[in-house]
């Protein structure tokens, strides 16, 4: 049933009519028309449609809108700030982490909530943090090393 | 300006529908106030296209060739340069090398220059991209365009500033008297005022490797910052006012037969439309998951029918089926071969059906104005999809425009354009724009996957190690990297069956898979070189060698082992280090594995891959060494894990959770290196480096252990069970010696 759900989007307070049990993704990408948020495979797999739940990382596919009820909801077209492009944007262009470009939002969201927890991770809890998000164009290599330069600098070390 | 921002209406616009639908071509050149066009047709480029593509081309009719041109670029009053090309951004990075050589050829700021792809109303004709043919073989096309543009504007400079050509030198969009660099004219002031139209009939001379200023240096993606960003546009993310999401009914089973339907369940949601026309029967709304909701309502009935092969026969099915071999190459007499042999080597190599599973699935978005159809669609060949889905409508060509935003990854894949023509055919059907978006279930399901193929090899050394035959035999992968390039005085390559068929073989779709075949050949040819180096007490390397003359192959396997570190050893070295070389779209390819077996549960960890590649002269060198590491890390899967799972025709996969693509934890260590070769030209690098990727590993793995594993993937119930009989079973065990 058509309920009120309100919730801040890239920090942004959002109220919008939706079903509570819909899926925040289809939310995200059609009613509010973010469409960073990309949908992969629809059952929490490959990370394609990761966004953050209060600085956690989570599959918008499996979650309902009424799961952010009054939560703080970051989407990758939130993440840069006054013009300024957040470190690990700048560090995927940098290293050419991507190809298609297709997953890139979901990881990168991911790396956000990764460093999150641990500003200074090694490429082993980088790997091992990244290992449900998927790409099939072969960009890992450069995802570790893009997402420990962002680390760098987030850290404030150049 | 990237293509998207060109062609696609923005999110923020997409109310605004005055200037949602980009203009026709010839509307386009209308518009343009003023500039030069350069169009160029080149006869011999157009028949070396249709040639090229004829041994990469998917399933397709054969289209027309272009008649009018097959490239042109638009020089604008503000000196802007736009591009113009059919070929598309898959994440192959066109987007970015297609502007590095125009740039170049033209003498302008890399950043005056902008590319509109895939644009069937914009674009010139275009076969599709696929078979690495973009670079190597669309390429030199398009820098004649810009050398001919260039030719043009110093024409027109030398007349405004009175100056004899010969003297003028172009450098970032200005053109100056070597004289009197005072006298100077921009390509801006050039084109100001001017609507000059120049058809090139003859070839003009591009740069020699030694005039690039722009080609051959590393350059980053041009696309990254929208990538980033999620300004990206793909196919799915275009939004038009009214448009209605569709989920379509889908059959339990390939073959199976819709029998009944009752959409009436699915008609009581609000807002809910059904479509049924023919087999196509859909559920529309204007929201994609209430689509889908209701869509799980419809009570329909199908009756499957029972077919034989599964995941296990299907081998014995493909054997007996297949077409009959066509000798592909062949040379001395294989009677006497098999007579010098003093050991003989019968062998079957297996691979099994594998999926694309790009991480976008197809999608489309269709709107009908009037007689006029525009689908947004992800697709490797949108003049391909443009004429499906005439088809499909009973529209003219004309009246059918596909755009095609940036694609989520294709690797052969989206040559087909279903998704496109249901669209289409439901757009027309409601009235409304209409968006389909696979589901990965849908995308396992309708995929065209890489074939399951077999090959057999009969082969023999002398007493000296030194090959005395081969008889090579590949069904129903295609030849694509069958003919081998050793030193081998005696044999015979056929190949029965390419990668798509024929009709009727494969219980489902089969299709292009990146390096269609080569995948096939090369892990069977590079498996049975390394069985006989073994045999032979031969360090493998030093065994491919004694067998080659080609000097660029050499020079790229020598490189490979330099690079690695490879100390000569005969197999198993229990180092667990394999080798495999081969080519691929023009391209010489070499690569070492290293890699850690757990004998007690299979598992097989690559630790690392050193790749070495000679393809001519590098465009870009970074965009090259990305798709080698992408094609390393792609061809995990279908060396390890990637293997679709059926009865019949019902197809088993239907998401990650069992068919598993590789993770971040898989990757290698991976070292690339790209040879200088800058006195040839460009060759292809979006396929070579994956072909290796099955041999590599296998070869690590009986270099590891003594266990010869002769089927993709290997999988740790594979890798166990050869473990336990090292590999060869008693139809592969090595035959006894021909009498001498």
């Amino acid at each position: 049933m058509p309920t009120t759900i309100s919730f801040r989007l890239n920090n942004r307070p959002v109220r919008l009519p939706a079903d509570a049990a819909r899926p925040l993704l289809w939310v995200l990408r059609t009613d509010l028309g973010l469409t960073g948020t990309k949908y992969g495979c629809g059952e929490g797999h490959c990370g394609c449609c990761e966004v953050l739940v209060n600085q956690r990382a989570v599959r918008s596919c499996l979650l309902k809108a009424k799961d952010v009820e009054g939560k703080e909801v970051l989407t990758i077209e939130g993440l840069e700030k006054d013009g300024q492009l957040h470190p690990l944007q700048k560090a995927f262009m940098a290293h050419d982490a991507l190809q298609c470009g297709f997953c890139t939002p979901g990881m990168i969201l991911r790396a956000f909530g990764l460093l999150q927890s641990n500003a200074r991770p090694s490429a082993a809890e980088i790997i091992h943090g990244l290992e449900e998000n998927f790409c099939r164009c072969g960009a890992h290599v450069r995802i570790v090393q893009a997402v420990q330069t962002a680390a760098a600098e987030m850290r404030g070390e150049h | 300006m990237s293509a998207n921002d060109f062609l696609a209406p923005d999110l923020q616009h997409a109310a605004d529908s005055a200037g949602l639908v980009p203009p026709t071509r010839r509307e386009f050149l209308k518009r343009v106030a003023g500039g030069i066009i350069v169009f160029v047709a080149f006869g011999d480029l157009a028949a070396a296209q249709e040639a090229a593509n004829e041994a990469a081309r998917p399933r397709m009719a054969r289209p027309e060739l272009p008649t009018d041109f097959n490239a042109f670029l638009h020089i604008g009053e503000d000196g802007h340069v736009t591009c113009f090309t059919g070929k598309i951004e898959m994440g192959q990075g066109p987007i970015t090398s297609l502007p590095q050589m125009l740039a170049d050829e033209l003498d302008a700021p890399l950043d005056s220059v902008d590319i509109v792809m895939g644009d069937t109303d914009l674009c010139p004709y275009d076969m599709g991209t696929w078979g690495s043919l973009t670079t190597r073989q669309f390429g030199p096309a398009f820098r004649a365009a810009a050398a001919e543009a260039k030719a043009v504007l110093l024409e027109l400079a030398s007349e405004t500033l009175q100056v004899p050509v010969a003297r003028l030198t172009a450098r970032d969009g200005v053109i100056f008297d070597r004289q009197d660099p005072t006298r100077r004219i921009t390509y801006g002031q050039l084109a100001k005022g001017r609507k000059i139209e120049r058809h090139l009939k003859v070839k003009p001379s591009v740069k020699d490797f030694a005039a690039f200023a722009l080609m051959g240096k590393p350059l980053l993606r041009r696309d990254a910052r929208d990538k980033v960003t999620g300004k990206a546009q793909f196919s799915a993310d275009i939004r038009l006012p009214g448009m209605l999401y569709a989920k379509i009914l889908r059959p339990p089973a390939h073959g199976a037969k819709l029998t009944s339907v009752d959409t009436t369940p699915a008609k009581a949601t609000a807002g809910v439309q059904v479509v049924q026309d023919g087999e196509l029967v859909a559920v529309l709304h204007e929201l994609p998951d209430v689509a889908e909701q209701a869509l799980e309502r419809i009570k329909a009935e199908f009756t499957i029918q029972p077919r034989e092969p599964n995941d296990r026969t299907i081998f014995e099915h493909l054997l007996a089926a297949a077409p009959a071999a066509n000798v592909v190459s062949k040379g001395g007499d294989l009677d006497e071969g098999k007579r010098l042999a003093q050991r003989s080597f019968e062998t079957t190599y297996l691979n099994s059906y594998v999926a694309h599973s790009a991480m976008e699935p197809h999608a489309a978005l269709a709107s009908i104005e009037g007689d006029k159809a525009t689908v947004w669609a992800s697709t490797q060949n949108p003049f391909g999809a443009r004429d499906e889905i005439a088809r499909a409508l009973g529209f003219p060509t004309e009246k059918v425009r596909v755009i095609t935003p940036f694609v989520g990854g294709g690797f052969g894949g989206k040559t087909v354009n279903t998704q496109a023509v249901e669209a289409a055919r439901l757009a027309k059907a409601t009235g409304r724009p209409v968006q389909v978006m696979w589901s990965r279930a849908e995308e396992f399901y309708y995929d065209a996957f890489r074939p399951a193929a077999v090959v057999k090899i009969k082969s023999g050394i002398d007493a000296a190690g030194q090959m005395t035959f081969w008889d090579y035999t590949v069904f129903c992968a295609g030849d694509r990297g069958a003919p081998h390039f050793y030193t081998i005085p005696h044999h015979r390559t056929a190949a029965a069956g390419g990668f798509q068929g024929p009709p009727g073989l494969h219980p489902f779709a089969v299709g292009a898979w990146r390096a269609p075949g080569n995948n096939t050949n090369t892990f069977a040819r590079e498996s049975q070189i390394d069985l006989m180096a073994a045999a032979a007490g031969i360090d493998p390397v030093q065994f491919r060698l004694n067998h080659l003359r080609d000097p660029r192959m050499i020079r790229v396997l020598q490189a490979a082992a330099d690079h690695f570190g490879w100390t000569p050893a005969k197999s198993p070295s229990r180092r667990g280090y394999g080798v495999a070389c081969g080519m691929d779209a023009g391209t010489w390819v070499a690569a070492i594995a290293e890699v850690a077996v757990d004998a007690s549960k299979g598992a097989v960890q690559v630790k690392r891959v050193l790749c070495a590649q000679d393809m001519g002269v590098v465009i870009n060198p970074e965009g090259a060494k990305i798709q080698m590491e992408g094609c390393i890390t792609m061809g995990l899967g279908y060396a390890l894990t990637e293997e679709i799972q059926f009865e019949g025709g019902k197809i088993l996969d239907t998401n990650f959770d069992t068919y598993t693509i590789p993770r971040f934890s898989w990757v290698p260590k991976i070292d690339t290196v790209i040879l200088e070769a800058n006195e040839f030209p460009p060759q292809g690098g979006g396929e070579p480096a994956i072909i290796l990727m099955g041999a590599v590993i296998a070869n690590a793995i009986h270099d590891a252990t003594g266990a010869r594993l002769l089927q993709l993937p290997m999988t740790p119930a594979r890798v166990k069970a050869a473990l336990l009989t090292g590999g060869l079973t008693s139809a592969n065990s090595p035959l006894p010696a021909a009498p001498v």
